[in-house]
């Protein structure tokens, strides 16, 4: 596995993930590389979306939920002792499968849900519109901020959540399943938008969909359940060399669709 | 761009046991129709000579003496509304905290049983209530709460005055604790309905639980949360017997919380049966009716708050 290496800005060490006693994912160790998007694909039910949680400590809000090994986030454990999740959080942002703007708040207020505080009205309108601009939806929205996000078709909405999340300046982005939801005009916006949003910052995406992997990833990494039903890291590589020479038959068994 | 699927409108057949349930349903929506309309017109019918007799003042005039057969109910209105004021905002406050404990930071094994209670509390029958606050709660007020508001408070005309244990404050206290029940046990299902989805979203921005059930569930539940306020501010301004218990019935209006006073349904609870004369009874059915009148208006106007709220928030 030539990407996992030492100075990544995300990595995971021999991580494990449980609902209560039942174990989800399985030992896996991997770094994502820094200001790429790094695809996590897999079938369903393989672990991809726990695995995704334990990366910014959200999958410890289950209540049965717990963890095993450890995440390094710039060199620290984000599971260590004196860390606080809520910190963890604002650095390492989440987007949803499913658009999930707040409904009570009006779209400028959702994009800045999570700015700063303290901010005076012109703070804040600069503020939406510098996130709503790199989620690439100001100009849809720009007569519209005072409105309901739920009158926002589901890419839009969708998009508003990425601006949500950017907007807290983190510096990882999580993706789970992001256009899973969405139709293949806005799926395609979408994608274009991981696209320039990795030049910022480190992004995670997990998809069950290959092409998706293969247009927008620079490292795909492949999970999957083994007989028992715990997922597991099978390799992580270069999205090119992956979908053309992976090196475990199981890989080549999933991309070439004999399975999954 | 997922927008919602259109369907067209297709005749279709309709079984015989499909209209005989929509007569069913129509005659009886129709049949509570005109109860209500019965109802109305029965309580005008009854206090129409009183009605005639005092015209408008009867609402106005704060003297009832039914010795010189003088009859004023601003008193009684004044009482129902306070007692139920007072109720209202302690339940709310106590019930919406309530629910939120119970459906988002109990752990299962003490919120499914705290639950089951709340909803058995509800259950507890008014007179049971009222005699708890005879023996409990106006003696406690009177040597111990009332003195300690009193004492903090007591610069304020509404925690003035000699305190008699029984009065508005102490009504409205029962009042807050026969309602409270309601405001819980609903607002509770309304916040476990809000979606998972939101509450994670306010969590993945690193909010704490806290802040994301104060910013997030409960604004997303608000209007459940109002509904269940209307429904049980309806139950405090009809409330009877436990109140009559303890609220004093002295027809008085008074600024201070601790002063007795007298609703307009322990009026009519207490003296319906020694009302000797005719115009006595007619009085008092017309207080019947304005508590009717009030019910319907505070009802319309929880409605009509709702409607806005949806009409602005959907799309
Ligand atoms: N809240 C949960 N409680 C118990 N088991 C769960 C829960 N969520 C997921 N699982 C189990 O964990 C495994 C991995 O699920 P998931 O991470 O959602 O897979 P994927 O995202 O790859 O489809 C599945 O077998 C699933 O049944
Ligand atoms: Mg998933």
């Amino acid at each position: 596995m030539s990407t996992v290496a030492a100075g990544e800005l995300l990595a995971t060490q021999e991580l494990s993930a449980y609902y209560g006693s039942r174990q989800a994912v399985a030992d896996v160790t991997i770094a994502f590389r820094r200001k790429a998007v790094t695809a996590l694909i897999g079938p369903s039910g393989c672990g991809k979306t726990t695995l995704l949680r334990c990366l910014n400590r959200i999958h410890e809000i289950n209540f049965d939920a717990r963890v095993q090994g450890s995440v390094l986030l710039d060199g620290q454990d984000i599971y260590g002792g004196d860390m606080d999740p809520m910190a963890i959080r604002r650095r390492i942002g989440m987007v949803f499968q499913r658009p999930n703007p707040f409904p009570t708040l009006s779209i400028l207020d959702n994009a800045i849900a999570c700015a700063p505080k303290g901010l005076n009205r012109r703070g804040k309108l600069e503020a939406a519109e510098r996130a709503l601009r790199s989620a690439a939806l100001w100009d849809e929205v720009k007569d519209k901020l005072k409105t309901s996000p739920l009158r926002l078709s589901g890419g839009q909405q969708q998009r508003l959540c990425i601006a949500r999340a950017v907007a807290a300046q983190p510096e990882v982005l999580l993706m789970d399943e992001p256009t899973a939801s969405l139709d293949p005009i806005a799926t395609a916006v979408i994608e274009e938008l991981m696209s320039s949003l990795c030049k910022e910052f480190t992004i995670v995406a997990v998809t069950h969909n290959m092409q998706q992997a293969a247009r927008v990833s620079s490292v795909t990494a492949f999970m999957l359940a083994d007989e028992t039903g715990i997922g597991r890291l099978i390799e992580a590589d270069d999205t090119g060399k992956l979908f053309t020479k992976p090196s475990d038959r199981r890989t080549e068994d999933y991309i070439s669709g004999r399975f999954g | 761009m997922t927008a919602e699927p259109r369907f067209r409108r297709v005749a279709r057949f309709v079984s015989p046991a499909d209209r005989g349930f929509a007569a069913v349903v129509y005659a009886g929506s129709i049949l509570f129709a005109l109860l209500i309309v019965g109802l109305f017109v029965e309580l005008v019918l009854g206090s129409w000579p009183s009605i005639v007799k005092f015209g408008p003042a009867f609402i106005f005039s704060s003297s009832w003496d039914p010795i010189t057969s003088k009859f004023g109910a601003l008193p009684m209105i004044f009482g129902t509304v306070m007692t139920s004021l007072i109720a209202i905002v302690l339940a709310a406050f106590i019930g919406i905290m309530a629910a939120v404990f119970l459906a988002d930071f109990a752990p299962r094994w003490l919120g499914q049983p705290l639950s089951f209670l709340i909803e058995l509390l509800a259950a507890v029958p008014s007179v049971v209530y009222g005699l708890w606050g005879l023996f409990v709660l106006a003696p406690f007020m009177r040597t111990t709460l009332g003195p300690a508001l009193q004492h903090v408070l007591g610069w304020t005309p509404l925690f003035s005055g000699p305190i008699y244990g029984v009065g508005l404050l102490t009504g409205g206290i029962i009042l807050a604790l026969m309602i409270v029940p309601t405001v819980t046990a609903i607002s509770r299902d309304v916040i476990v309905a809000i979606p998972r989805d939101l509450r994670e979203a306010s969590m993945a921005l690193g909010s704490t639980k806290w802040e994301t059930a104060m910013r997030v569930v409960l604004p997303a539940a608000r209007v459940g949360i109002f509904g269940a306020c209307v429904l049980a501010l309806g139950r405090a301004l009809g409330e009877t017997i436990a109140v009559t218990m303890v609220i004093g019935n002295r027809p008085e209006i008074s600024s201070s919380l601790f002063a007795p006073s007298y609703t307009l349904a322990s009026v009519i609870a207490n003296e319906f049966t020694e009302a000797t004369t005719s115009i006595y009874t007619s009085a008092l059915i017309e207080l019947g009716l304005i508590l009717f009148l009030v019910s319907m208006v505070v009802n319309a106007l929880a409605r009509l708050m709702i409607w806005s709220v949806r009409g602005s928030e959907r799309v």
